[in-house]
């Protein structure tokens, strides 16, 4: 694919959909604080898709440094979104967010928002304490918890009833599971075997 | 010479038993209707309420909050309960003061409120309703629409006395 298919592909896959929940009748029914923590959770998921192909340097044009810097950036983005999504809801319906985040709400995607947003916080912390981890023990970590926080993230998402258009839901959940699955299966399955190919030599 | 596994006669004697078995069971579960399992409280289903919500006529048009209430020890319809109900609508969350209402129930203990249309709150289409007047305990329901399309939602009560 040219480079510009594949920035305007990603262009409409990650705006698209926040673009069309923005035209949801159900924000007319809404305050102010509810359809911000709303589109900090879309936006999130969003920059889930963009993530890992930062990470893995799979957008043309950005080199691999650049790409990097742009991931760390989004990563403080992600952790921001997380805090307004969680901050907006509970300015909306303090009871109802205190029990997800006690886990005792009766909606079952509630546990799974809880969960990515634990995964985000430790993702955070994690990168902060980057250089005193081991580097192989550090991207063990970084990746286990990116794909708990994106299988997390898109199991809370298509549970949920709200502002979001379904297809581009949908959609969108699918490409981030793909970005994440690819990248990772990539970096942790087939990039060892072939060092292990190429020492058998 | 094979011995068939039952007879006719034995037949006819253990279904006899059978269908008279069948029966008493039937009866022993007719007795048992008359007391009813008390609706428990549902989870999430008292957040947001605001005691006291007045007697109302109507809190909107378009939609149908429904249901009964019964008398746990007896299974008779219960007149004259009070039930609070709230809900998100087109007029707004849950804390919004005109999402807020109270109806009391008819002889035969069934309740009705029509409102503005329900929408998804916290990513769900629900209710709440209350019951929370002492003669009976307390009860929270919280009952999710399928679509957030239907208009109506239907909840019922089974009150155990305080």
């Amino acid at each position: 694919m040219r480079p510009a298919m594949i920035w305007l592909c990603l262009l409409i896959l990650a705006t698209g959909p926040v673009v069309l929940a923005a035209s949801s009748p159900f924000l007319a029914y809404r305050g102010p604080e509810y359809i911000a923590g709303g589109f900090a959770g879309i936006i999130a998921l969003s920059l889930m898709l963009i993530q890992p192909l930062l990470a893995a340097g799979a957008l043309p044009g950005l080199s691999l440094a650049r790409a990097r810097l742009w991931h760390r950036r989004l990563g403080g983005a992600l952790i921001a979104c997380t805090a307004v999504h969680v901050g907006g809801l509970y300015l909306t319906s303090p009871p109802d967010t205190l029990d997800a985040l006690l886990l005792a709400a009766p909606t079952p995607f509630s546990v799974y928002g809880v969960l990515a947003m634990w995964g985000i916080l430790l993702t955070g912390g994690l990168a902060l304490l980057r250089r005193q981890i081991a580097p192989r023990i550090w991207r063990l970590a970084h990746n286990a918890l990116a794909l708990v926080v994106v299988a997390a993230t898109v199991a809370h998402a298509v549970q949920i009833t709200g502002a979001m258009e379904l297809r581009s839901k949908w959609t969108l959940c699918l490409a981030v599971l793909g970005a994440t699955g690819i990248t990772l299966f990539r970096l942790r399955v087939l990039t060892p075997l072939r060092r292990r190919g190429a020492s058998r030599g | 010479m094979l011995t068939p596994f039952y007879t006719r006669r034995s037949f006819l004697v253990t279904s006899g038993l059978a269908a008279a078995a069948l029966a008493q069971g039937g009866l022993a579960g007719a007795a048992r209707a008359a007391t009813l399992a008390p609706t428990q409280s549902m989870r999430g289903g008292s957040n947001n309420y605001r005691p006291g919500a007045p007697l109302v006529d109507r809190l909107g048009s378009g939609f149908w909050v429904t249901g009964t209430v019964r008398d746990a020890a007896s299974g008779a319809p219960l007149e004259g309960v009070r039930i609070q109900i709230w809900a998100a609508t087109t007029l707004g969350g849950e804390r919004e003061p005109r999402n807020h209402g109270s109806v009391l129930t008819a002889a035969d203990g069934s309740f009705r409120l029509e409102t503005e249309q329900i929408v998804p709150n916290f990513g769900q289409p629900h209710a709440h309703l209350a019951y929370d007047d002492g003669a009976f305990r307390t009860v929270f329901l919280r009952p999710v629409m399928p679509s957030a399309r239907d208009t109506s939602v239907n909840a019922d009560f089974v009150l155990a006395r305080a």
